[in-house]
């Protein structure tokens, strides 16, 4: 396939997933904002929702103070938000018009269509009372063009491009969160077991929708060490570290076999993973959580990197 | 305001009201429908079109707007004896056009002939003197044409234009007889439809049988766009993957090792067959417009070389010039020997002093087009302009007669549209796709039928507010 188109569907899957995970951390930081009465820790989260993406920056650029319904304005549809989610799907968008050849008429026909439901839905200012609706719409639209891709797509390179882009993206995005919050992980904060770091684990599991599933596997009961095993090594996690470097192994197997060898990434890929595998949750708090995180997120960069040049996505 | 010049005649009602045959089936399907549910179809169909995403960008609009081509339900039905003589006239003149084209290119025999004054090649920057001398792979020109038909009456269809370019609006074709068979399944068992569906197959076909001597068993054909921001990208996407063939845009090719090579994941492969919709001008830097990002640097050179196919091959504008065309009679007679079975429309070529004089004096009964205008920018339609408008076109026609040509205004034949108020009569035109190679001549049974969607007006282009319909060929 063309180097060109496989960075298409490379983006596009990106794009989706970033976008989506985009709305899971406003969905976060709107349902604190409904919990929490305190107005300087509403602000906090919102804050520390703009640091996750990254945007804070942006943010604060136009706006003089961080209350939700602007945070989550910019965040969804701003104009002058390169990394909103509105732009986002049309990158998305953008990027399955070019490679409209490579990917299934469902897989379009289902990005085009998200395309359009959300440029209206975001054509107005979002307020709370819509917010709710904005967002599993969302979710919703990018579960959808998953399983477009899933049901419709031929198991070729295409694919094992597409869903590398969905986990190097997926990854780094726990990782960020992972990041930004660690420090409601260590132990030495003092009010360990009190109900506002239950929140807070809560916050950090539900921003990767693992809360349910966590609850159910632990009956109920919370462990910042357990929570930070979970999201990191817990293989049957469809969004811990270990689960996306496991399915972006196994693409670019794919890509090694339909190629008849392997190129610079693999090597970088097997290097990360046995950061991964050949620890355990003590090892990495010990050698600090932060740091651990730290390299995993530049090492998943040094990945994306190289799958772009070894695979000439561009002249 | 109607147009002028007689009678016009409509292609489904006879003069007394009356159904003609071509039509007789549809209509009887039609009038047992509920009116209130077509209504509904109408809008779905827009809902259809906008999520499968045929749209096109207009020029001048605001950036990455698009826009989609208004769809008419009701079809536009050709008889079975209508179209046989219309793929015989095509092909005549297609295959008028190709040998013209060999030999502009080569002995210059219709010049020395006296047929066709010099001046008409120097003045034309459609004429590439890099092709001066060769000839393409399999001796193929154009290897997709577009010829634009109107009809007049009865018996009389006219070619108002070849487009011997890169003619798009395929893909309205195809996508439009999709929609009909979604939308109203049951008339295609009712009515013997020709299909059309296969033309991309054909298309591919072709194409590699007109590929390089230095290609394998199984050329590779590549489709070259301009890019996303194309007016016709939906076409080209559509096409490359309906035909197995790889998108590609300029930033993808280069040259080496004398072929021309796509960047894939795997290293560059060589491409056989180019289908280029990327103009002349932009197809190589280092022959045309220096600047151009679209194209690749040396393409020319390989193709000069024998080591790609180039379709249509470069410099083919010149057969599609609205001043060439004035000619086309001739050039049918020249080439072929035999009397030309598709007429032309009188056409008057402004650089000529007896003819600019009538013209000036005809204005208002005249439509004058651009001798390199298309898609229905800068022409004037005498007829429906206002005074003031016909003294600015005739400024410019002083000051630049050669600039233009003119013909009369017809009376287009009208077919029904739906509209709120029931079947309203409007004008069209046809635009059959012609395949070319080696192998011969292929007309797909039916083509693009664009249609003026307001009331009296002449215009079909989509640029100005036209639309498409479905066209009918229907089986013997």
């Amino acid at each position: 396939m063309l180097g060109r188109a496989a960075n298409g569907v490379y983006w596009m899957a990106r794009y989706l997933e970033r976008a989506e995970n985009t709305a899971r951390l406003i969905d976060v930081g709107f349902h604190l904002a409904l919990t929490r009465s305190n107005r300087s820790s509403q602000e906090e989260e919102w804050r520390s929702v703009l640091t996750t993406t990254g945007q804070e920056a942006g943010f604060l650029a136009k706006n003089a103070d961080v209350t939700g319904a602007q945070v989550f304005n910019y965040l969804l549809r701003d104009r002058d938000n390169p990394g909103s989610v509105l732009a986002m799907i049309e990158n998305a968008r953008t990027n399955a018009r070019v490679v409209r050849t490579s990917i299934t008429n469902e897989v379009w026909e289902a990005t085009n269509e998200t395309w359009m439901i959300l440029r209206e839905l975001l054509a107005r200012p979002v307020r709370e009372t819509n917010l709710g609706e904005v967002l599993s719409t969302i979710r919703r639209r990018a579960t959808l063009v998953r399983g477009a891709m899933e049901g419709s797509m031929l198991r070729n390179e295409v694919f094992n491009f597409a869903r590398i882009g969905t986990f190097i993206e997926r990854a780094d995005n726990t990782a960020r969160i992972l990041d930004v919050k660690y420090y409601v992980l260590l132990p030495s904060v003092a009010w360990v077991g009190s109900s506002l770091d239950n929140v807070q684990w809560d916050t950090l599991l539900r921003s990767v929708a693992g809360n349910r599933v966590y609850s159910w596997l632990n009956a109920g009961a919370m462990d910042p060490r357990d929570i930070a095993r979970f999201l990191i090594l817990d293989g049957r996690f469809p969004r811990s570290l270990v689960f996306c470097f496991e399915k972006i192994r196994s693409n670019m197997a794919g890509l090694a076999k339909q190629y008849g060898g392997e190129v610079q990434a693999h090597q970088l890929l097997r290097d990360a993973g046995c950061r991964l595998h050949d620890t355990n949750i003590e090892t990495i708090f010990e050698g600090g959580l932060h740091e651990f995180l730290q390299d995993f997120l530049g090492r998943t960069y040094r990945i994306g990197e190289s799958i772009a040049a070894d695979y000439r996505f561009t002249a | 305001m109607s147009s002028a010049g007689g009678p016009r005649y409509d292609e489904m009602l006879n003069d007394d009201g009356s159904v003609r045959a071509a039509y007789a089936d549809f209509r009887h399907w039609y009038d047992g429908q509920d009116v209130a549910w077509l209504r509904r179809q109408d809008v779905e169909a827009e809902r259809f079109f906008r999520r499968i995403g045929i749209t096109f960008n207009v020029y001048g609009d605001d950036a990455g707007e698009e826009r989609l081509i208004p769809f008419d339900m009701i079809p536009r039905i050709i008889t079975a004896k209508e179209w046989r003589k219309l793929t015989r006239g095509i092909e005549q003149r297609v295959r008028a056009i190709n040998a013209f084209l060999q030999d502009l290119y080569h002995r210059q025999e219709i010049v020395k002939s006296g047929r066709l004054p010099v001046h008409f090649l120097r003045e034309n920057e459609a004429f590439l003197t890099q092709m001066i001398g060769f000839t393409p792979p399999g001796g193929v020109y154009t290897h997709i044409v577009g010829i634009d038909l109107v009809r007049t009456g009865a018996d009389d269809f006219m070619v108002l234009e070849d487009n011997a370019r890169t003619p798009s609006g395929v893909s309205y074709m195809l996508e439009n007889r999709e929609t009909m068979m979604q939308m109203f399944p049951e008339l295609f068992t009712k009515i013997p439809v020709r299909p059309v569906s296969d033309y991309p197959r054909r298309l591919m076909r072709s194409l590699q049988a007109c590929a390089p001597s230095c290609a394998g068993s199984r050329p590779s054909v590549a489709v070259l766009t301009p890019g996303i921001f194309n007016s016709a990208y939906f076409e080209h996407a559509y096409l490359a993957d309906q035909m197995g063939a790889e998108l590609v845009e300029g930033s993808d090719l280069r040259v080496c090792n004398g072929r021309v090579q796509m960047r894939t994941t795997e290293g560059y492969k060589p491409v056989d067959v180019i289908y280029r919709r990327v103009d002349d001008n932009y197809l190589d830097p280092l022959s045309f417009q220096p600047d151009s990002v679209l194209g690749v640097a040396g393409i020319m050179d390989v193709y000069r070389a024998g080591g790609v196919t180039i379709a249509n091959a470069p410099g083919t504008g010149i057969a599609d010039d609205k001043a060439i065309y004035s000619f086309m009679p001739d050039i049918v007679e020249f080439y072929t020997g035999e009397k030309p079975i598709l007429k032309n429309v009188p056409t008057w070529r402004c650089s000529e002093a007896d003819s600019l004089a009538y013209v000036l004096d005809n204005l208002s009964e005249l439509v004058v087009k651009e001798v390199h205008g298309s898609g229905g920018y800068g022409m004037l339609i005498g007829p429906t302009s206002s005074k003031k408008e016909i003294a600015d076109f005739a400024a410019k026609l002083r000051t630049k007669p050669a600039n233009y040509i003119a013909q009369p205004t017809l009376s287009l034949s009208t077919v029904p549209i739906f509209t709120k108020e029931g079947l309203a009569p409007r004008h069209v035109d046809l635009r059959p796709f012609v395949l070319v190679s080696p192998d011969g001549i292929d007309i797909t049974p039916g083509g693009l039928t664009r249609v003026a969607l307001k009331k009296g007006s002449l215009v079909v282009n989509s640029s100005q507010g036209g639309g498409t319909k479905d066209s009918w060929v229907l089986d013997e």
